[in-house]
């Protein structure tokens, strides 16, 4: 297992490395002087020229990517051009907002998804299993954005149930302001959590070892919950980890609706106003978040499935 | 009577499907005492499987039980309720299933499966355990007390059929269920399995239930034989009975074209020629007739399951100018 999670994570260390010089290069690649961009068209020669060596953009490709690297290594994603503040922590100061937004749609998403797909799995083709069904195929029919302003609209604005913007204040706070974002994010992974659990539930539980434990008397609730939802859930896992990605930029949305601090927020207004640094400082963030949530997954199988401790 | 084990009686069992109902077992009556090695041998769908699941009553939810009993010590297990049934399994009556790369659970280790099944017992976690590895022990396992912690996948085919035997005899049943356990094994480990479930039927004193399509085994291991043609019994009895007077001509067949019965180098190996009819539209009259070389105008009647002599049993209208009744 130690074996396993050492070698799981030496690859997603080779995975991220490939995926951030990827990156750099094709930000290089973007065509404009980045220097006249970030100073504007009255700056003198001589300004530009400093910046240009502080950035060392004058170095060749091979060089920048060396000295990108090199501060990358110290914790270093550059300076702020505005406010000169250094990128990394106006990263880090809005990345905890995002990461709770997505742990907790995922959260409630994937536990209510397993129990629905679980359930209608234990009672194939009866009503409750029909029910189930068109309910999951319909949240998964529904794009964050639309949930997002509908229930910002039903819950927030006409109901008054929670606050429409912002991240909040204290523990309750926060987490009252969690509500809406999360449920708006999560409601689609309900749906197609729900449809993936009851596939794979309903494959294993026709497998010739659930037949066994039946037939050594073991009671059906630990049947389903031990001997068949431990192998059903493994797809689901991997699915979670490589949805990460998904959730990030769902995220995006959810954020700019409810107003509400984070990753996506942050990238979507460097964006508009061309602050290329905290652009790929966060990009690059989120490249590692995505990177290590795969990683988990796998090892989160590999914890689940002796049999897939061998893989790699 | 007071010795008989299980008791089938005139069991009838359908499928429904969207074809109509498939006469899966029609009358079907054998009974087994207490000890005693009963083979069923037949071709691949003769309802071996589905008499199995019907003892057990793990069968598929569109199985129909139409008529007859199943006696288990005199108590009739298809009225059984559901959790009455399941205190009999893996305690009374337990299984070895077909095929051992499928039957245990892949992602538990089989010392955790072989607690599980011991959830009757008020035994603490390490009397199961040492219980659990002396079983693997009896079965032949080297170095049982280690093995509790590994998973099916880390042991051979032949290693985790025997690990099914453990854990069917670690409850000490009255009645083995075995279904083709060697099947999925080579010939060498095949016999080792035979052998070590002759010697724990001894220890035991069970009684073995032994289904395969192997007559050699069964020769080898039963003292009396059923055997069964597309749904029904043709013919039951003892084995010496049965395979060296086989008494109704499926049975003949059957013989003529097990591979170890060949002495001649052959071109072409003996089969049976034509079908096993079609069970959801049964034909009229004897099932075998449309196979059978023998057939007369008689056969458009079913025969009986008459007693040919004590301990031999024949559905074949040419026995009966010779038959007791």
């Amino acid at each position: 297992m130690l074996l396993f999670a050492t070698r799981r994570f030496g690859l997603a260390l080779l995975i991220l490395i490939v995926a951030v010089t990827a990156m750099f290069l094709m930000i290089r690649a973007v065509p404009g002087d980045p220097v006249q961009i970030m100073l504007g068209p009255r700056a003198t020669p001589e300004l530009q020229a400093r910046l240009t060596a502080e950035l060392a953009l004058d170095q060749p490709i091979w060089k920048q990517l060396l000295i990108f690297y090199g501060n990358l290594m110290q914790g270093d994603l550059g300076i702020d051009v505005f406010s000169g503040r250094s990128v990394t922590e106006i990263v880090f100061q809005q990345l905890p907002h995002t990461l709770w937004l997505i742990l907790s749609s995922i959260t409630w998403s994937a536990a209510l998804g397993i129990a629905l797909g679980a359930y209608a799995a234990a009672h194939p083709n009866t009503l409750i299993d029909r029910v189930t069904a068109a309910i999951s195929v319909s949240f998964v029919a529904a794009p964050a954005f639309v949930v997002a302003l509908l229930s910002l609209l039903i819950f927030a604005v006409n109901l008054q149930w929670f606050p429409a913007i912002g991240a909040g204040e204290g523990f309750w706070g926060r987490l009252n302001h969690l509500v809406l974002p999360a449920f708006a994010i999560g409601l689609s992974w309900v749906g197609y959590i729900a449809r993936l659990v009851r596939a794979s539930m309903l494959e294993v539980m026709g497998e010739s070892h659930i037949r066994t434990a039946r037939a050594f008397g073991i009671n059906e609730r630990r049947v389903v919950m031990v001997y068949a939802l431990r192998i059903a859930i493994l797809p689901v896992v991997t699915v979670i980890g490589v949805g990460m990605g998904f959730l990030l930029s769902s995220a995006v949305f959810a954020e700019i609706v409810f107003a509400r601090p984070g990753l996506g927020k942050l990238v979507i207004d460097s964006i508009t106003t061309r602050n290329y640094p905290i652009v790929m400082g966060s990009v690059l963030i989120s490249t590692g978040l995505f990177v290590v949530s795969t990683a988990l997954a796998d090892l989160i199988n590999a914890w689940l499935d002796p049999r897939a401790r061998t893989a790699i | 009577m007071t010795d008989t084990l299980l008791e089938i009686d005139r069991l009838s069992v359908d499928y429904e499907t969207a074809r109509g109902d498939l006469k899966a077992l029609r009358d079907i009556s054998f009974d087994i005492r207490k000890g005693e090695i009963v083979g069923i041998v037949g071709e691949s769908g003769c309802g071996k499987s589905t008499l199995i699941s019907s003892i057990l009553r793990l069968t598929a939810p569109n199985t129909r039980f139409r008529q007859g009993e199943v006696r288990f010590k005199g108590q009739d297990l298809l009225q059984l309720p559901e959790r009455k049934m399941r205190d009999l399994r893996g305690a009374d009556i337990s299984i070895v299933f077909q095929d051992p790369m499928q039957t245990h659970n892949p992602v538990l280790s089989i010392g955790q499966q072989m607690l599980d099944i011991q959830h009757r017992s008020k035994a603490s976690k390490a009397e199961k355990r040492a219980r659990a590895a002396q079983m693997l022990g009896a079965v032949g396992i080297p170095d049982p007390e280690a093995r509790l912690d590994q998973f099916p996948h880390e042991f051979s085919g032949g290693m985790r059929q025997r690990i099914a035997i453990a854990m069917a005899l670690m409850s000490e049943p009255d009645l083995l269920i075995a279904d083709e356990p060697t099947t999925a094994l080579d010939a060498t480990l095949e016999v080792q399995i035979i052998e070590r479930l002759q010697e724990l039927q001894q220890e035991f004193n069970c009684a073995i239930l032994f289904i395969s399509h192997h007559l050699g085994v069964i020769a080898e291991l039963c003292d009396r034989v059923v055997v069964m043609y597309a749904g029904a019994v043709v013919e039951s009895g003892e084995v010496r009975e049965i395979f060296h007077d086989p008494k109704h001509p499926y049975t003949r067949r059957l013989i003529d074209c097990d591979p170890g019965h060949i002495k001649e180098r052959a071109r072409v190996l003996p089969t049976i020629p034509g079908e096993v009819p079609d069970l959801a539209n049964l034909p009229g009259g004897c099932i075998f007739r449309d196979r059978c070389d023998l057939a007369t105008a008689r056969c458009v009647e079913v025969p009986p399951l008459a007693k040919l002599k004590e301990g031999h049993h024949a559905a074949c209208w040419l026995n009966h100018k010779e038959a007791a009744e």
